[in-house]
This record gives C-alpha cells, sequence and structure tokens, in this order.
C-alpha cells in the first residue's frame, strides 16, 4: 500500500486502536491535520495550549492505562509541549506525542518555527525519533507504541518534517515487533523470588512498599492477595494510592513527607521491607541515612536502574510486578505464618490511634480537609479525581477515600502545576459517564485555565473544586515554617471571579463560603453536566500535617505546628 | 566511597543522534566523562565506545544500568580485564637536538609519523599511564603541538 508520510500517521494510529487524539495545528504539521479532517477513526480534541494536549493525553493513559497520543507543531508547538513530556516521563506514563518539524532540507538553518526538538526532548522522553525518510515512518511508529508501552512506560516524542508527511512511501505496518537493542525483562528470577519470600517468612516485622508500579503493571489485585495472605502491612507512595483500597485493614496510608504516622513508623521500625515497584523518591525516604536503617530491603522493579540507586539493596528482582508477585503468592502460602506479625500489625494499629490524620475542624470556615473528605461522602466509589500541585495535592492524597487503582492522577515527580484541569479532560474523555473531579488550587486553576474552553467544546463535564486560600499554600506553609512568615510572592489575594469566568466559558460557577453551600453546588454541578467550578473560600493559614521537613527522618514527624 | 577510574566499552546502534543520548546522559547524570572515542564496528550496524569514567561504586553501576537503559545500546561491557591503548601525536619543531629521541619512541611503541620542512610529528600508542609519562618526557624536545586520541579498549 502506497501512502503518504500523513496517511501513514492515520493510519498507524487506526491499528494501534487510538480513539483519541488531543492537539493543536499549526504550519509544520498542516499535512497531518488534514487527513486528520478526512478521517474518522479517531476523535481529535482541540486544546488551547500544547502544554495541555500532553497532560490531556496524559490523563487518558493514566486512567486507562492506554497509550495516551498528542499532535503539536514544531518550534513553539513543541517547547510548550515538553513540560507535559517530562511530567509523562518522571511518573513512567505511556504516550506518544507526534510534532512537526520545518522540511528535512530546511533544518539546521534556523527557519521559521523551526527548534531542535528531539534534542531538546532527549532527556524527558523514554526514547524519541527524528523522521528522515519516509520509508522508516511505519516501523518508528510501531517501535514507538512499543517502547511507550512495553518494559517501564514511558512517553516517545516522533518529530516528522513537513516534506516527510508529504512523501509517499510503501506503508508496511509490522504485526509483531522484535528489537535488537531493546528488550525489557518481564520474568523474576525465580531463585531470588524463593530467597525474597524465605527473607520475609524469617522477618518479625515486614512491610510492603507499593509504589507506582503496582498501577502501571495493573497489580493492585494480586499485590491485595499479596497482603491478605501473608498479613503484612502495607504503605502507599502518592503515585500508589488506590492500590490497596483504604478500606483495606492492611493499608497504614500513605508515607513520606506528608505521609501518615503509622506509614512512616512501619518504614522506620521494619525489619524486612518488600518494594513493590517504587523508586525512593527523596519526598518518601527523608534523610537517607536513617531511612529504613533496621530493614533488608526486597526490591521488584522492571527497570534495572531503579534498584540500588538510592538505597543498597538485599533482594533486587528484575521483573514485571504482577508476574513476579503472582510468583511469590503461591511460595507465601506455604511458607510466611500471618499469624506471626499479629503484635507487629496491632503496634502498627495503635500507632495509627495516637496519631491518625486529622484536622480540626471548624464551624466558622471551611477546612479543606473537610471538603475533599465531604466530596468522598457524597460521591459513589467510582469518580475519577485529578489533583493540581501544592497543599490541595496532599489534603486528596491524605483524605480521599480512594477505593481502586487508576483512581486517582496526579503529577507526582515533576509537580506540575496546571496538570489537574487538562488531565481531568483526559480522564472525562476515557470514562465519559463517569464524574471527573480535579481539586485544585487558586494558584494551579490559573496555570492551564484556558482550558476551560476545551472541556465545554469537547463536552467533556469535569468539575473543578478549588480549595481558595488566595495563597500560594505550599510555598506559604513552608515560608511560615522555614523562613519566618515572610510571605515572598505567596499572598494572592488579586483573583479573578472564578465563578463569573467559567460562565463566560459557558460552563457553571459557584461560590462557595459554608458547608452547606458546597453541598448544593456539588450536587448542582453533578446534575448540571456541565464544565463547572467551585470556588470554596477556605482557611487561609491551613498547613498540610504532619510534615517530614526535608532531610528530616521519617520517625520524627512534625505532628503539629506551634507558633 | 572510593574514587574508582573504570574503562567501558559500549556497544551501540549505529544511529543519528546515538552519541548526543549517551553524552548527554553523562552530563545531565553529573557523571565524569575523561575520554570517550567512537567508531563503528566493521560489518555491523553497530558502533562501538570507549568511555573512560570515573566514579564510586555506586555512581559506576548507575553509569551501567542507565547506558544499559537507552533504547539503542545492545551491550555494556565493563569487563576488569581491557587491553587498553592510547595514541598521541606530537609535533616537534627541526631545529631541536633529537639526542636520544629514538630510544624514547621505541620505549613507547612510536615512531616518527612525518617529517616536514620545519617540524616532525612523532606517534605513540602505548598505555594512558605511559602516554601521560611520554607527553612529560618529550617536553625536553620544546613540542610545538601535542594531540591525545582518548582510550580504546579491548576486553580479554
Amino acid at each position: 500500500m502506497e501512502l503518504s508520510g500523513s496517511q501513514m500517521v492515520i493510519e498507524a494510529l487506526r491499528r494501534e486502536n487510538v480513539s483519541v487524539v488531543f492537539g493543536y495545528p499549526g504550519g509544520a504539521i498542516m499535512n497531518v491535520y488534514d487527513e486528520v479532517y478526512k478521517q474518522d477513526y479517531f476523535q481529535h480534541i482541540l486544546v488551547k495550549h500544547e502544554q495541555a494536549a500532553i497532560h490531556a493525553a496524559d490523563g487518558y493513559a493514566r486512567s486507562s492505562g492506554d497509550v495516551g497520543v498528542a499532535f503539536v507543531t514544531s518550534g513553539p508547538g513543541f517547547t510548550n509541549a515538553v513540560t507535559g513530556l517530562a511530567t509523562a516521563y518522571m511518573d513512567s506514563i505511556p504516550m506518544v506525542v507526534i510534532s512537526g518539524q520545518v522540511p528535512i532540507t530546511m533544518i539546521g538553518t534556523d527557519a521559521f518555527q523551526e527548534i531542535d526538538a528531539v534534542g531538546i526532548s532527549r532527556p524527558c522522553v523514554k526514547h524519541n525519533y527524528l523522521v528522515k525518510d519516509v520509508k522508516d515512518l511505519p516501523r518508528i511508529l510501531k517501535e514507538a507504541f512499543y517502547i511507550a508501552k512495553s518494559g517501564r512506560p514511558g512517553p516517545v516524542h516522533v518529530d516528522i518534517p513537513k516534506d516527510v508527511t508529504a512523501h509517499i512511501g510503501k506503508f508496511e505496518y509490522p504485526e509483531t515487533i522484535k528489537m535488537q537493542t531493546y528488550k525489557p525483562t518481564y520474568k523474576g528470577n525465580v531463585r531470588q523470588i524463593k530467597k525474597a519470600v524465605e527473607a520475609i517468612a524469617n522477618a518479625k516485622r515486614p512491610v510492603l512498599y507499593i509504589g507506582g508500579g503496582a498501577i502501571n503493571s495493573n497489580a493492585s489485585e494480586v499485590v491485595r492477595e499479596f497482603a491478605k495472605i501473608t498479613g503484612i502491612p502495607a504503605v502507599e507512595t502518592l503515585m500508589a494510592r488506590g492500590v490497596m483500597g483504604d478500606e483495606n485493614p492492611l493499608l497504614l496510608g500513605m508515607l513520606g513527607m506528608h505521609g501518615c504516622y503509622s506509614a512512616n513508623m512501619a518504614m522506620s521500625e521494619a525489619d524486612i521491607m518488600i518494594a513493590f515497584g517504587p523508586r525512593f523518591d527523596d519526598r518518601v525516604t527523608g534523610k537517607l541515612s536513617e531511612f529504613a536503617k533496621h530493614a533488608k530491603i526486597i526490591h521488584i522493579d522492571i527497570d534495572p536502574s531503579s534498584i540500588g540507586k538510592i538505597v543498597p539493596i538485599d533482594y533486587p528482582i528484575v521483573g514485571d510486578l504482577k508476574n513476579v508477585v503472582q510468583g511469590m503468592i503461591p511460595l507465601a502460602k506455604e511458607k510466611v505464618d500471618s499469624s506471626k506479625y499479629k503484635s507487629w500489625r496491632d503496634l502498627l494499629n495503635r500507632y495509627n490511634e495516637i496519631h491518625p490524620l486529622k484536622y480540626d475542624d471548624s464551624d466558622d470556615v471551611i477546612k479543606p480537609q473537610w471538603v475533599i473528605e465531604r466530596v468522598g461522602e457524597l460521591l459513589d466509589g467510582d469518580a475519577f479525581i485529578t489533583t493540581d500541585v501544592g497543599q490541595h495535592q496532599m489534603w486528596t492524597a491524605q483524605f480521599y477515600p480512594f477505593s481502586f487503582p487508576r483512581q486517582f492522577v496526579t503529577s507526582g515527580g515533576l509537580g506540575t502545576m496546571g496538570f489537574g484541569l487538562p488531565a481531568a479532560i483526559g480522564v472525562k474523555r476515557a470514562f465519559p459517564h463517569k464524574t471527573s473531579i480535579n481539586f485544585t488550587g487558586d494558584g494551579s486553576i490559573l496555570m492551564n485555565i484556558q482550558e476551560l474552553m476545551t472541556a465545554v467544546e469537547a463536552k467533556t463535564p469535569v468539575i473543578n473544586i478549588i480549595l481558595n486560600n488566595k495563597f500560594l499554600g505550599m510555598v506559604r506553609q513552608w515560608q511560615t515554617f522555614f523562613y519566618d512568615k515572610r510571605y515572598s510572592s505567596t499572598d494572592i489575594q488579586v483573583q479573578p471571579d472564578f465563578v463569573k469566568l467559567v460562565e463566560s466559558f459557558g460552563g457553571v460557577g459557584y461560590r462557595v463560603t459554608t458547608k452547606e453551600e458546597f453541598d448544593t453546588a456539588l450536587q448542582d454541578a453533578i446534575k448540571s453536566n456541565k464544565v463547572a467550578m467551585i470556588d470554596v473560600q477556605v482557611d487561609r493559614l491551613e498547613n498540610v500535617l504532619p510534615m517530614v521537613p526535608a532531610g528530616g527522618t521519617l520517625y520524627n514527624m512534625m505532628l503539629e505546628y506551634k507558633e | 566511597m572510593e574514587n574508582i577510574r573504570r574503562v567501558l566499552s559500549v556497544i551501540v546502534l549505529n544511529e543519528d543522534g546515538v552519541l548526543s543520548r549517551i553524552s548527554g546522559l553523562f552530563a545531565g547524570r553529573g557523571y565524569n566523562i575523561d575520554s570517550l572515542t567512537v567508531a563503528p564496528v566493521p560489518n555491523t550496524n553497530l558502533s562501538r565506545l570507549t568511555i573512560v569514567t570515573s566514579g564510586n561504586q555506586r555512581v559506576l553501576e548507575q553509569i551501567v544500568k542507565q547506558l544499559h537503559k537507552l533504547i539503542p545500546t545492545y551491550k555494556v561491557i565493563e569487563s576488569a580485564e581491557f587491553v587498553e591503548k592510547e595514541m598521541a601525536l606530537v609535533k616537534i619543531p627541526l631545529n631541536e637536538d633529537f639526542n636520544g629521541l629514538d630510544a624514547m619512541l621505541k620505549a613507547y611503541n612510536g615512531t616518527i609519523a612525518n617529517s616536514g620542512e620545519n617540524f616532525i610529528v612523532v606517534m605513540v600508542a602505548d598505555d594512558s599511564k605511559r602516554v601521560d609519562n611520554f607527553l612529560k618526557a618529550i617536553k625536553k624536545y620544546n613540542p610545538i603541538e601535542m594531540v591525545r586520541g582518548g582510550s580504546v579498549a579491548l576486553d580479554v
């Protein structure tokens, strides 16, 4: 079959069962957009800024598990997309991003809208390609999808010069793929698995440390089963919220800088840590020399470079988490006696009773944590939750009752403000019949506010709940604790009227100052089936607690803040 | 932890941009490159890079893993047993007294590579450390210019 480069892109997407592409046209990618116009295999959602195209594809990928796809043009179109690529790369999200490039004959001449796109994307993608010959395009697109979703997932960037999109070539799309140099390991080493289970059986205070790998590997079910048969208490990272389900009695909660006391104490007092696909982020470990210092560590990860990167590992197992845990379960049934850990579980539960996650509710002012808990009460358990970045993100991770994997969509590694709204659009597109809530802050929401228009136009009625404290709250909190309350550039009392703002885009808005108003607003927003913004005026000076100050130790948390 | 010198042979697909992926990896993660040479492996679609680097044990382990993680990387050889050679060229003015030069060149597997009207060019090929020594010793002939090639290595 002879096709133009542009037609090849469309045909490849069809064969990869892509149902939606987020993007923004421009000069260098016009040939591709011309073919987008002619086809009806997939929907194209026009965003208002390229960064949002990538975040929307990212939200789609995180919630559905499928590869997210986005189109952008050359030059500024691509540079706008970079934050999105870096966000997806840090959290290992499968995505294929196709950018236009100036014609090959003009590359290197500083042409209009020319930038060295693959040079820029290289450190923030899993792999990238500059397509120099149309005959390579089918293979490259096949590889791009394969690389994005296999092994440790990640974004792949394909830069296609304009003349290549016009050139005609033979289209042979490989059914299967075998790459000479890229062969991820899925099966764990059997002997290592056996040794690890024996170490667990001999331990007295084991803890499961669950990371984002459990989501990427779709391992939630087997992880829950492993926990259940062994009776081992579990902690989740920000990226793993939802893996165990918050009603699971073995889940202590989130660990790390704003983790709960019992989770951090479990890590500090454990004699063996079973790491299911986390990456020992500094926001999790605190001071490394004190991190889990009594524990032997089993680390299961599909990425060998993740193992031993931060802390030395006693039992490294390279492989797909689901596959490895499936292998561990029969051995654990045979060897591990869950009653042996009863006193350990009792101790951790006691920690939880002494220092539970808490906040002082008030009748005079709405507490942000109350809003999050209340949304959890009012919605059935199958709503999807996205967030932006800051205090509201941590409160959501702490107080929202997550019940299933992929329910929580948040930018963890890169911590990208402006992620929430476009990501929520991607989530809503993946699950049109589910509620898509974006918890955001009055700082974050303004970073990609233009996407309200996308949401209205694409009929993806997402509900934005602004926990509005008229501060860049997380920075303000650090200024309170560590900078003698010098609120440098964080006091942002000059704000738009968020109600009028969303109305001008064609959505519905609510300004909420009491708890009763909030209940009404949320129910009304859901009923309206429109893009909604609920501007909740919350306590301005509420802090995210508990807290391990940067460089502090997990077992020495700041439980409350006293002036 | 102690700083260790390490020679790595990295076999990669010989494709556009592969060198920038490798050098970018070292720059982005703050690893050292003491020297780097690259050339195609005959009769294949592969290239061999010889990278001399240094770092503590943990860093060296990460370097190897990160190199493996690059999609075009075929193999990373980190054998402790390498035959390692480096070449150097030195330009010396003709008005010097060359007494003893022949003996010195012989000691470092060297030879006179070219002789012109105003200067000669000598070359040596030897272990990196010995090339260091040679370049010190050759100073007595007041060299005009010196260039060294970076290590190449084969595991044995």
